[in-house]
Order: C-alpha cells, then structure tokens, then sequence
C-alpha cells in the first residue's frame, strides 16, 4: 500500500528584544549562568510581570509578516506545569486568544509551489535551561522569561523536504522583518515536528507522534523522513502506531521513543491575573504593518521581473536579507546584473560558507565587489585573474583595482605584444597545431591556455583566441598550397 | 510609666503635631510602644517577628532628620507593624508558612517605600493565616494570635496579627492586606477601622499572591481619620503593578467631616440574614444613626449575593493553587526534602512545608481549574463574579453606599472552627463581595454583643469611591463613641 507522510510543525523563536517578556532583565545569548536573572524571573514571592511593549510589538510583526489575522482583544494565560527550569511552575503564554491566526507561508519544492497555512501564533515565555553534570543537574535562568513566539503550522507537510523548505523561508521572513536572529544552533529558533502516516487517498489523521531534538534545518529533514520512513515499516508489518514523543538521535539517525507520560498533561490554562487583558488599537497594527521591510518573497519577484535573474537565482540571493542587500548595493554600484549575481552565488556564498563567516563579518564592501565585476568587463582583467585576486579583496577588504595595479596584473590587450607569445606556443605544440589542423578544434582549448600560461594568466582570453585561430588558420592556408 | 500609657490613647494627627514640633520624641513614641508590646504580647502574640533594634535606629534617624530640619512625613515617628505577607528588606517573611521559615525578601513592597518615605517606624511583622488563607489566624504555622476583648477568641484573619496588634495598642496602625475580607473581618471582631481601598489603589508588589485578583492591601487603625491619614500616604499607582490605580483626585483626610445628609444607603436584605441576634441589633441601630445625620436608608434585592461565598471559593482557590505553584524550596525559602528524585523532592516539600489550610485550598484550586472541572467550576464563578459586579452596579446606579453587618457573628471561640472549614468560610460571607467586585470597603466600629465582644458595620463603596466610604465611616464614628472602649488587658 502507498502512503503519504503527514506532517504539522511547533516552531519557538525567541524575539531579538533587549529585555526579558515580563522584568527588565537582558536577554543576551552565552553569559555567565543566572547573571540576567531578577526577582521577578526567578518568581520570587511578591514579584508582578510588567509586560515588555516591544515583545508585542515583534510578536505583532512576526505575525503580520506571515499573513496572520491580528487577535485585537488578546489577554494571557498561565500554563502549568512543575519543572526545574520554570521558577513559577507556570509558563505565562496565550491559550485561547492568540495574538495572529489564519496565516500562511509559501514554499517552493522541486519547481512547485505550496502553501503551509499557519493556524496559530502566541508569545509566550522561554523557560531556563537544565544543565546536566556528573554532580547534579544545574538550572541556568537566564534564558527563562526571554520572549519566545510559538509558530503552529496546519498538518500541510508532506515531507522533510517540505518542511525544510517551510523553515527555511520561515526563518528568512522572520530575519527579514528583523523580529528574530533565527539561530538554531544558539536554540532562538527551535522546532518541534508532528508526523503521521495514512494510505494516499485517505482522509482522516494517522495517529501522531512528537518528534523533538532537532537542532538543525537538515535534522528536521531527516528526522522527519526516518520517522515516517518508521511508522510506515510499522503499519506494513501489521503494527499500530503508538501516539508518543520521540527523540531525534543526530548521530544515529533514528527517532527514539521516550518514556511515555502515564497520564496526559493537564496545564490546567486560566486567565493571568496579574496581567490585565488588553486590546491592541488598529492604529498600532497599521504602524507595525507599515514598518515591514521587503520580504523574501516579493524581493524574489522583483528579482526575476527587474533584473532577469532566474528563480533558483532569486531564491539563493534572497533567502539571507543581508546577501540581497550586499548584492542590490553591488549592482548600485554599477556592473552588468548577471555577471553580480554569478560573483555573489559562486565566489562570495562559497567563502562565506566556506569560513562559516556572515556577509556582515567580511571586510569586502558591495562598492569592492561591483568594482571587480566592471574590470572584467572594461578587459583591465580576465575573469581568471579576477578569481585569483577574489580571496584577498574578500578577507582583506583590499580595492581590487589597486590590487591588479599593484601587482602588475592588467591584461594584455595589445595584440602586437600577444603575436609574439601565439606565435612561440605555436612552435611549441607541434601536436596540437596538428590535431587542429585535422579538424579537433579542441585543440584550440590547450593552445589559448598555453598562451594564458605565458603570460601568467594577463592575456586577455578572447584575443588570444581570435590571434590563434589567425595564424592556425593562415598555417592551414600555406599547409594547403 | 504612666507617661506612655497616656500617650498609647492618644491619636496619630496629636501625635503628629507633638513629634514635629519636638515636644515628643521619635524615640520616646517608639519605647512607649515596645514597652507596650512587652507587657502583653505574650498573651496576644500579634507578631511573628519584631525588631526593637532597628525601629530603635529607625526612630533616631527620624530624630535626626528633624534636627536637619528636613520636610517630616505624614507618617513621622508613629510606630506600625506591617503584615508578614508585606516584604519588609531586612526582617524575614514567612507569610504564616514553614514554607518560607528564614526567607529574607531582596527589596521592600511598594507599601512599604511608601511608608518609609512617608518616615514611619516599622516595629516588626504581624501575625496571619498562613498564606493569608483563613479567617482566624490560626493556620499560621508560628502561633495562635488572641482576641484582645477576649482570650479565648480568635482576632479572626487573615490580618490578625496586624489588628490585634492595633486593637491591643501596641501600634497605632497596622497594614494588612484582604482577599475576601481579611481586614475588616478582623477588624470587626477586635473593635478597631478596617479599610480596604479599591482593588489597585495600593500596589501589590512585595505582597505574597494569594489571590491575585482579590488581594488588596489596606489599613487597620483605631479611627477612620487614623486610616485615611494611612491611606494617604500609601495609594496610587506604581508601574511595577500593571493592575494598581491612579491616586485619588485629592487626599482623603483632609475631606473628612464632609456632610453625609442627603446620602442614599442601600441595605441588602441578604445580609440581614442568618445574623447573630447582637449582629443583627447593632447593625439596626447603625443604620438607624446614618438616618440620624441624614442619610436615606432603604432595603434593596441584590440576587446573586448568595452565590458569592460559592464563586469566591472557587476563583481564589484556583488562583492560589496557581500562585502558590512556585513554592518548591528549590530557589529559595526552605526545603524539607534531600530525595534525588524530581516528583519526590517536590512532593515531601509541598507536604511537609505547607500547612492544613493551605494544602486543603491548593488540592481545591487545582481541581477547579483541571481539565473537564474548569468550565463548570471556574468559568461558571468568573460569571457569577461578573453577575455579583452588575447587581452593585445596578446599585451604585441610585445609591451612594450599600451598609451592612461586616461579619455575621461576633469573634468565635479558639480552635472552633479549625475543623470546619466551611464554617470558617462562612465568616467571609458579607464581605468577598466587595473583593468580586474590586470595591473599597470599611468596618468600623458599632458596638458590642451582649457578652462585650466587638461588631462592626461595614460600608461599600462604587469603584474608586473610597474617598466617600471613609467620609461616610468618619461621620458615623463622630457620632458613636464605640471606637473609645478599651479592652481590658
Ligand atoms: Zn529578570
């Protein structure tokens, strides 16, 4: 029997405020254990939350940026639960009135396009983090209270491939409106995966496990893809699926069933009462709306539409805002489009990828990288040269156009000087002058490089190869006589 | 010394007046009511903890600061004592608990600032019921606080200790904090002023939750001039409460003998009901006094007061369990347990930290809110608090003030009602009212039941009204002299 995969996500990303949700703690990722703890995050008696205006503000953003409806008339709720890592043994969150419903993302898988609706979307509060040593186990608070939005998807995955593709354009809308630094390695963006399985055709839910512990985009992939992979071995061997949560082991590559609860969780929601509820004024959503910068999806429209660049082209250059932004600034600075666009998927991706380094953290500046497109272009430099002198100007910041002066690298242009040297590599490639001369015109391939060679590499290509072909030609010519 | 015995009778705005023109001293104000608390807080045992040394240090700054000729406070010099739910920085809070046994509070309530900018002397921490859960104070795990009228009477609670301390003239004011009538019932029953403001007027913040939405922090004292010059100096809005209020549009105090002729007093025939036959008496003859300075005192339906006592149960047992939730002796206070596993660390603590009381309302809470009790529990009580705030509405909509009995009964024995929590709950039934609606209210003294324990009257305001509810409590103790009987000690 065919089956199909179904899949829903929880997404958790802390908002990139500098204060915690509800006290004035700072919300800095990596410093010393429990020093951005208070009072008030560590639930000391006594302590009120103070809710963190610029919280709402990104929740509202985030949630505008995915198409969601605005709750206007939104409260909180506590949700309990007791746990080292949660001083108030209740999380403040949003039960039944979050603050955007009804949103969507589009992907784009193999060529197709989908849409993953989005069925909710709450701020809520991060909890601490347990550290687990041979002497105990620690709780490190400053991350409790940090400002988290749960992302809840509808069950519109159908593989891991769909869901990557749904994280990585969620995570380059939440970059772009600026609401999040996205890091799931620093554990800002993290994920939660539902996975079921059902006979294709059939409408009702499969019965659903919890996939947690994955802490990359390309785990949740592959955990998604064993686990249905999983479940479906199960049914084919006649089994049941047992609704549970299960935990991605990375190195192994397989789910794992952990100990299941023996009675299900009761958070028993209620309204907080410290925190009034509130409505939020139509005037503030328009200001928020209005404040969004361009998102990856309509940069990638205009992309393709003003400067002609293929999809997969667009795609690459947006999915990071800063990649577009340096790319957009190249081409202000001048240069042919496309010829930028190659140089920043090519050269520059690959070394930032390369040195695990961000496009903000090289010294190289759009102005730089235009300038060494239109040398090219002017002839001052072959593009072999180009690339040569490309790993100096991108770690150094160096201006390519002094670089290729000062190291004497302008091309030769001047056809007099270049006779010379066709005419010494002729002589000596007897055999390619031969094989050329018998119809293999790929023998003009070596000679141009032979000629590249000798003039370590300052021959401008396409003269070389019009002053070969002459003199092959014109060999052809006496030959025949 | 018989000095200080005068001056123990004497009033905070004399006082006052004495201390800032030099003619009293800080100091001498203070050994006048340490000496106090010497030669009977043993029988009363109003406090939890008290620090004679650093009210001793407290009061010579304040001598100081006089000698600077510095601006003196409303408050200046005059001794109180603060609840044990209030966080005072340097002295321990226990909230009544085992739970919080040795825990010493970071930074003081908001109350407090307010009372120490306003340069008054805090002598020590007063007895309640534990988590202020309890109307006798005798779920505190420290000790039983008695009736000052009576030693085999409870003070009720939970601000017992803060009204003992009062009613014994021990302190001239005490702060107390009332969720469902903590302060008036006490209040009642030990012949002294009990006033909780609006819900909001004085911030929560350094007060242990209880019930978030029904705690309110307020003031016993012996005269409601006393407690509106308390009141003054501690009400308005401080944004580490997003729940507290703006200050009243002028201070209270200096508004008090306002003609009351012409006020329109409603009286729920509810509350006539079901009333200790001396209750009942004394609270016709108050009604009878408002009529006599010219208020217009008519009986009126409000339906929904009978399921108060059901709803208020209900509501402030759920936010307990919820507010209570925190207390694992993990971060803080004590732990009672070294097993290594999770469940059981939290549950021999929990067990072993909490008391009867507390435990019973946390169990209680907690079903109310669990999953399949929640909607016909406790969002069936969020409607019935939305129902008891639309009957006063309806009220407030053609009167100035609803009058009562504050408590149905007059001080009950010791010990009677510990195992009867349901009789014990009862005791809150005329005033959680007040608290489902947010409203101000005050108990003021009426009397005395044939066997000379105190009742008291309680009058209700309409939100942010407390200036009038202390006005109308003025005028009615100007002409009583309830308020001037002193308990035999
Ligand atoms: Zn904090």
């Amino acid at each position: 029997m065919a089956y199909e995969t179904v899949v829903g996500l929880e997404v958790h990303v802390e908002l990139a405020t500098k204060t915690k949700l509800f006290c004035s703690c700072r919300t800095d990722f990596g410093d010393e254990p429990n020093t951005n703890t208070c009072p008030i995050c560590l639930a000391y008696p006594g302590t009120l939350p103070v809710l963190n205006e610029a919280a709402v503000a990104l929740a509202l953003k985030a949630a505008l940026a995915l198409n969601c409806e605005i709750t206007r008339e939104t409260k909180f709720d506590r949700k309990h639960y007791f746990y080292p890592d949660l001083p108030k043994a209740y999380q403040v969150s949003q039960f039944d009135r979050p603050l955007g419903r009804n949103g969507y993302v589009d992907i784009e898988v193999d060529g197709e396009k989908k849409r993953i609706r989005i069925e909710r979307l709450h701020l809520e509060e991060d909890a601490g983090k347990l550290i687990h040593t041979p002497g105990g186990t620690l709780v490190d608070f400053n991350r409790g209270g940090v400002p988290l939005i749960e992302i809840v998807t509808a069950p519109d995955i159908r593989s891991g491939k769909e869901a990557a593709a749904f994280l990585t354009e969620l995570r380059a809308i939440l970059a772009y409106a600026g609401v999040s630094d996205v890091r799931m390695e620093e554990g800002s963006l993290r994920c939660d995966a539902n996975v079921s399985v059902r006979p294709v055709g059939e409408t009702r839910f499969g019965t659903k496990t919890e996939i947690k512990n994955m802490n990359s985009i390309g785990s949740v992939e592959r955990a998604i893809e064993y686990e249905a992979a999983r479940q479906m071995e199960v049914l084919a061997q006649g089994g049941t699926i047992v609704q549970e949560t299960r935990r991605y082991d990375e190195a192994r590559r397989v789910t794992v069933g952990m100990r299941a609860k023996e009675t299900s969780a009761d958070y028993r929601y209620f309204p907080d009462p410290d925190l009034v509820a509130f409505t939020i004024p139509e005037a503030w959503i328009e200001e928020i709306r209005e404040s969004l910068p361009e998102l990856p999806d309509a940069r990638r429209k205009r992309y393709v539409e003003e400067f002609g660049l293929s999809s997969y082209d667009a795609r690459v250059l947006t999915q990071e805002k800063a990649v577009g932004d340096f790319f957009e600034a190249a081409v202000a600075h001048g240069g042919d489009v496309k010829a930028i666009a190659n140089w920043m998927m090519v050269e520059v991706l690959g070394y930032l990828n390369k040195e695990q380094k961000s496009i903000d953290a090289v010294p190289m500046t759009p102005a730089h990288l235009s300038r060494l497109v239109r040398l090219i272009e002017d002839g001052t430099i072959s593009g072999r040269i180009a690339k040569e002198i490309f790993p100096e100007v991108i770690a150094t910041g160096a201006d390519p156009e002094a670089l290729v002066r000062e190291k004497g690298l302008v091309q030769i242009q001047d056809a007099a000087l270049l006779e010379a040297v066709v005419k010494r590599v002729l002589e000596a490639n007897p055999k390619s002058v031969a094989d050329y001369l018998a119809g293999k015109e790929k023998a003009l391939g070596h000679l141009v490089g032979q000629v590249m060679k000798e003039t370590k590499g300052k021959a401008n290509p396409g003269l070389a190869n019009a002053l070969l072909k002459k003199a092959l030609e014109a060999r052809r010519g006496a030959g025949g006589a | 010394m018989a000095a200080y015995g005068d001056l123990l009778e004497e009033r905070i705005p004399d006082l006052r007046r004495r201390l800032e023109t030099g003619e009293l001293a800080p100091e001498a104000l203070l050994e006048a009511a340490l000496e106090r608390i010497a030669a009977v807080e043993d029988r009363i045992e109003s406090f939890i903890a008290l620090d004679p040394d650093a009210a001793r240090r407290r009061a010579a700054a304040l001598s100081e600061k006089r000698r600077r000729g510095e601006a003196l406070g409303a408050l200046y010099g005059i001794p109180a004592a603060v609840k044990d739910n209030i966080a005072v920085a340097g002295l321990p809070m226990t909230a009544g608990s085992r739970m919080l046994e040795g825990f010493l509070p970071p930074d003081d309530a908001v109350v407090t600032e307010r009372l120490l900018a306003a340069d008054a002397v805090i002598v020590g921490k007063a007895n309640l019921d534990e988590f202020a859960m309890g109307g006798s104070t005798e779920t505190s795990a420290y000790r039983t606080t008695k009736n000052p009228w009576h030693p085999d009477r409870v003070p009720g609670g939970s601000s017992g200790g803060s009204a003992a301390a009062v009613a014994a003239r021990e302190v001239w004011y005490a702060i107390g904090t009332d969720s469902g009538g903590s302060i008036r019932q006490p209040a009642s029953f030990t012949g002294i002023v009990g006033f909780k403001p609006t819900y909001g007027r004085i911030p929560r913040t350094g007060v242990v939750a209880f019930a978030s939405s029904f705690d309110t922090v307020g003031v016993l004292a012996r005269t409601v001039e006393e407690a509106a010059i308390v009141y003054d100096a501690l009400h308005g809005f401080h944004p580490s409460d997003t729940t507290s209020l703006p200050r009243d549009r002028e201070p209270v105090a200096p508004t008090l003998g306002r003609d009351v002729r012409g006020l329109k007093v409603a009286v729920p025939t509810f509350w006539l009901v079901g009333l200790h036959p001396d209750v009942r008496a004394r609270t016709e003859e108050a009604l009878r006094v408002l009529e006599g300075l010219g208020a217009i005192v008519e009986p009126v339906d409000m339906p929904h007061l009978a399921y108060a006592e059901a709803a208020y149960t209900i509501l402030t047992m759920g936010e307990a369990a919820s507010n209570l939730a925190r207390f694992d002796g993990l971060r803080y206070g004590r732990r009672f347990s070294d097993a290594r596993d999770l469940a059981a660390l939290y549950a021999e603590t929990r067990a072993r930290g909490f008391g009867r009381e507390v435990k019973r309302r946390v169990l209680l809470g907690t079903y109310f809110l669990s999953a399949g009790r929640y909607e016909d529990m406790y969002v069936r009580a969020q409607k019935v608090r939305t129902l008891i705030r639309r009957d006063f509405e309806r009220v407030f909509a053609d009167y100035d003030l609803v009058a009562g009995p504050t408590v149905p009964t007059p001080a009950f024995p010791l010990s009677e009602r510990l195992s009867d929590p349901v009789a014990m709950y009862q005791s809150d039934r005329l005033t959680s009212p007040a608290n489902l609606a947010g409203l101000p209210a005050v108990s003021v003294p009426a009397g005395f039941s044939a066997e000379g324990l105190p009742i008291g009257l309680q009058l209700v305001g309409d939100v942010a009204e407390d200036a009038l509810v202390l006005q109308a409590a003025y005028a009615y103790q100007a002409a009583t002299e309830h308020h001037r009987r002193r308990p035999a000690l």
